[in-house]
């Protein structure tokens, strides 16, 4: 702090720049000298040569000593300018900050709502598929699936690593009971839900009082092993070839395919797939603000209260007379609920589950997104949900890069690298996540966000 | 028979219909005895102080009322101004506070930092609002049955706010609190449980006087005007001399004290305890104990 304060006021200290510049220089060349310098290529005889490439390394670290010179000399000063002038300005959000905080969800709703029109509007229906089925389907799952995490992770405080398990529990479901006793979706949607739940009760029986690491560790094992039954259970769940030909949500019994009883006959409108994935969307887009309208429901009650209460602090809930093994229960088996709706509206929107699907970099995708989005907050979590699994897609169009680079680019093997990066770099921007702050449930004269540095994490 | 039950506590204000006994309560950790055969009565409506030097094991007879530890062996028994009577050795911790109305406060606070100082207060109420909610599934409907007593637990929350102090603060997050009023927080959530006894670990640590003064009114306030029994763990002595009817004083486990603030102020063992004297002082103190104790046994 001291030595910002001090550039602030005399410029920066160039010597001390060129000094740190030289040192991130010898750094640099240590780790890229033999990590891009030495190139093993196979010659003629398929002996291994050695080749150099020095230039590029000189490129390399070229770039960093001239780059960590500029942000040393330039950017700090600038940003610890701006940092002051922020610290100076009274802490009075501005009124576009108020209006966005009070209009953004809302206008996010109908921008939802609108969504499939716009872009059938502008792509026409066949154009249309891949914007609201890759991107408007797949990223409203993760959105109610966040959203469903977000009751555990972020209100009661209990790190869950396992909650794919639920979701595949209620895939699973929908997938088994609607092949061999063809049952309606509309059915079987509760029935995968309160399924999902009754496995988070079983699991969270014994292992509730586990707190932190070991809980985190016990719901992490237990995702596994429902994995590992659906692969080896092959009489029920046919292993690792999963089931296919599940059939198909209907809108009060009208089916989306050529049939003459089918939707598109029904109102004489041209054959076409993009009927079903729109109202799939519509569909999932209602099931995630279902869980919103919950969730922000029983924040407002005594059980969402005592989930913060818990998260907060576990045995101060204790002395008050709140049981907290019932109100982690009921967080537990609300979460996997939702996840059972999410799971068993997957399997009838990919019409085949596997237990490929219901793999741990799910989880850790799905915690990853509640983290992100600011633990306990819905917006924070949608936006986060938006940015992983939408720009995980859009990374997919990256073929532009092409023109850059050449045509041995492929872009699709940059998509994790670049996705880390952007993971890291956000961490550091926001350590709290997206939305830090928490909104308080109730209020007597003011509603006053509350900033996120007191607001505790949760202990499991 | 019955002229011996009668008579004998007759001499105590406080073995009168105690709101707590504790009767022979050991508590051993491994070889070590924290609380050694303890046996004390809280008076109903009393405030009662719970004196002893550090590790003395007072805040371990806390644990032990409040249910967060199980005595080794021993009863306590809580009986309620309508008569109903609670074993709490047998009970869990947050049926010991749901049930038989014990509330306590922690010697490092324990508030819920990122709620608001109301939030803090409605937590405090949950078991009867969550039976309001019809547990949840009517609250999510939004029924006025609820709607009606959220609207009664604000209104005691305000109570407490304004009886503390707080009314202001009342939208900030408890953490932003300054520490003499997050103490006093505290003891507002208790008492928004409704409890018949009030446990307070060490309330005046850390306050200057002038808080500390207010925190006398308030517990003499609580005493006055609630239906509250009031057991105190507390070092600062103007706070135990001046507010106590009946203090207990402890020492390594073992009740070295039990009467009047007067007398146990007087007592030698009490000073010995707190100030430390010579082996030789301690030895004629005991053989004096000895004496007192052979002559009331003869």
């Amino acid at each position: 702090m001291a030595a910002e304060d001090t550039a602030s006021k005399h410029g920066p200290d160039i010597a001390a720049a060129v000094k740190d510049a030289l040192l991130s220089g010898v750094v640099a060349l240590a780790l890229f000298g033999p990590l891009v310098g030495l190139r093993t290529e196979q010659n003629m005889r398929n002996e291994l040569v050695i080749q150099g490439r020095w230039g590029l390394v000189a490129a390399i670290v070229a770039v960093i000593v001239i780059g960590r010179f500029l942000i040393l000399t330039l950017v700090a000063p600038a940003l610890a300018q701006h940092r002051n002038r922020a610290a100076a300005r009274p802490e009075h959000p501005s009124a576009l900050r108020q209006a966005l905080g009070k209009w953004f969800a809302p206008a996010s709703i109908a921008f939802l709502f609108l969504y499939p029109v716009l872009i059938v509007s502008l792509l026409g229906f066949q154009g249309s598929l891949k914007w609201v089925d890759n991107f408007g389907i797949q990223i409203l799952i993760y959105v109610m699936l966040g959203w469903g995490l977000n009751i555990v992770v972020g209100l009661a405080g209990l790190l869950d690593l396992g909650y794919v398990a639920f979701y595949a529990v209620g895939a699973y479901s929908y997938a088994l009971l609607s092949s061999h006793f063809g049952l309606s979706f509309w059915i079987l949607l509760p029935m995968a839900g309160i399924f999902a739940a009754l496995w988070g009760i079983m699991l969270g029986f014994p292992v509730l009082r586990l707190r932190g690491d070991y809980l985190a560790i016990v719901t992490l094992a237990f995702g596994e092993i429902i994995r590992l039954v659906l692969i080896n259970w092959r009489e029920l769940t046919n292993g690792s070839a999963g089931i296919s030909s599940i059939p198909k949500v209907t809108l009060f019994g009208i089916r989306f395919d050529a049939s003459p009883d089918g939707f598109a006959k029904m109102f004489e409108l041209p054959l076409s797939s993009a009927y079903y994935k729109i109202f799939l969307y519509y569909l999932i887009l209602l099931l995630a603000l279902l869980t919103a309208f919950v969730t922000i429901r029983l924040r407002k009650l005594p059980v969402g209260r005592a989930w913060e209460a818990l998260r907060e602090d576990e045995i101060a809930c204790r002395s008050l007379g709140i049981n907290t093994t019932n109100t982690k229960l009921t967080a537990f088996a609300l979460g996997a609920l939702f996840a059972g709706f999410a799971g068993s509206f997957f399997a009838a929107r990919q019409g085949f589950v596997s237990p490929e699907s219901f793999t741990f970099m799910e989880s850790a995708i799905i915690v990853a997104i509640v983290v992100l989005g600011g633990m306990g907050s819905m917006v924070g979590v949608a936006l986060a949900a938006v940015a992983m699994i939408g720009g995980t897609e859009l990374l997919r169009e990256l073929a532009f890069l092409k023109a850059i680079f050449g045509d041995n680019f492929n872009p699709d093997q940059f998509r994790m690298l670049i996705f880390g990066l952007a993971m890291v770099g956000i961490m550091i921007w926001k350590p709290r996540g997206f939305v830090s702050s928490r909104e308080p449930t109730i209020f007597l004269a003011e509603k006053k966000a509350i900033s996120g540095s007191l607001v505790k994490e949760g202990h499991g | 028979m019955n002229d011996l039950l009668q008579t004998a506590p007759a001499t105590l204000p406080w073995e009168n219909n105690p709101v707590l006994a504790v009767e022979h309560v050991f508590m051993r950790f491994g070889g070590l005895i924290a609380v050694n055969d303890l046996s004390f009565s809280v008076g109903r409506r009393d405030i009662t102080a719970l004196i002893g030097p550090n590790g003395a094991g007072k805040t371990t007879v806390f644990n032990c009322i409040t249910g967060f530890y199980k005595p080794t062996q021993g009863m306590l028994r809580l009986q309620h101004a309508s008569g109903a009577t609670f074993l709490l050795e047998r009970m869990a911790d947050f049926r010991i506070s749901a049930k038989a109305r014990v509330a306590r406060t922690f010697q490092n606070i324990r508030l819920f930092s990122g709620m608001t100082v109301l939030e803090n207060l409605l937590v405090a109420q949950h078991n009867p609002l969550m039976l309001a909610s019809g547990m949840t599934i009517l609250g999510v409907l939004g029924l006025p049955g609820y709607r009606r007593a959220e609207h009664q637990a604000i209104e005691r929350a305000k109570y407490w706010l304004e009886r503390t102090g707080l009314t202001p603060r009342a939208d900030d997050p408890a953490g932003d609190l300054p520490y003499g009023a997050q103490r006093r927080l505290e003891i507002a959530r208790a008492m928004c449980t409704g409890p018949e006894l009030l446990c307070l670990d060490e309330p005046a640590a850390g306050l200057n006087p002038r808080e500390s003064a207010e925190l006398n009114a308030l517990l003499l306030g609580i005493r006055e005007t609630e239906k509250t029994s009031i057991l105190l763990i507390e070092h600062d002595m103007s706070v135990v001399m001046e507010i106590s009817d009946h203090v207990i004083v402890l020492e390594y486990g073992t009740k070295i004290a039990d009467g009047t603030p007067s007398e146990v102020r007087n007592d030698p063992r009490v000073i010995a305890a707190y100030l430390g004297v010579d082996d030789e002082e301690v030895e004629i103190v005991e053989e004096n104990l000895d004496q007192i104790i052979e002559g009331a046994a003869t």
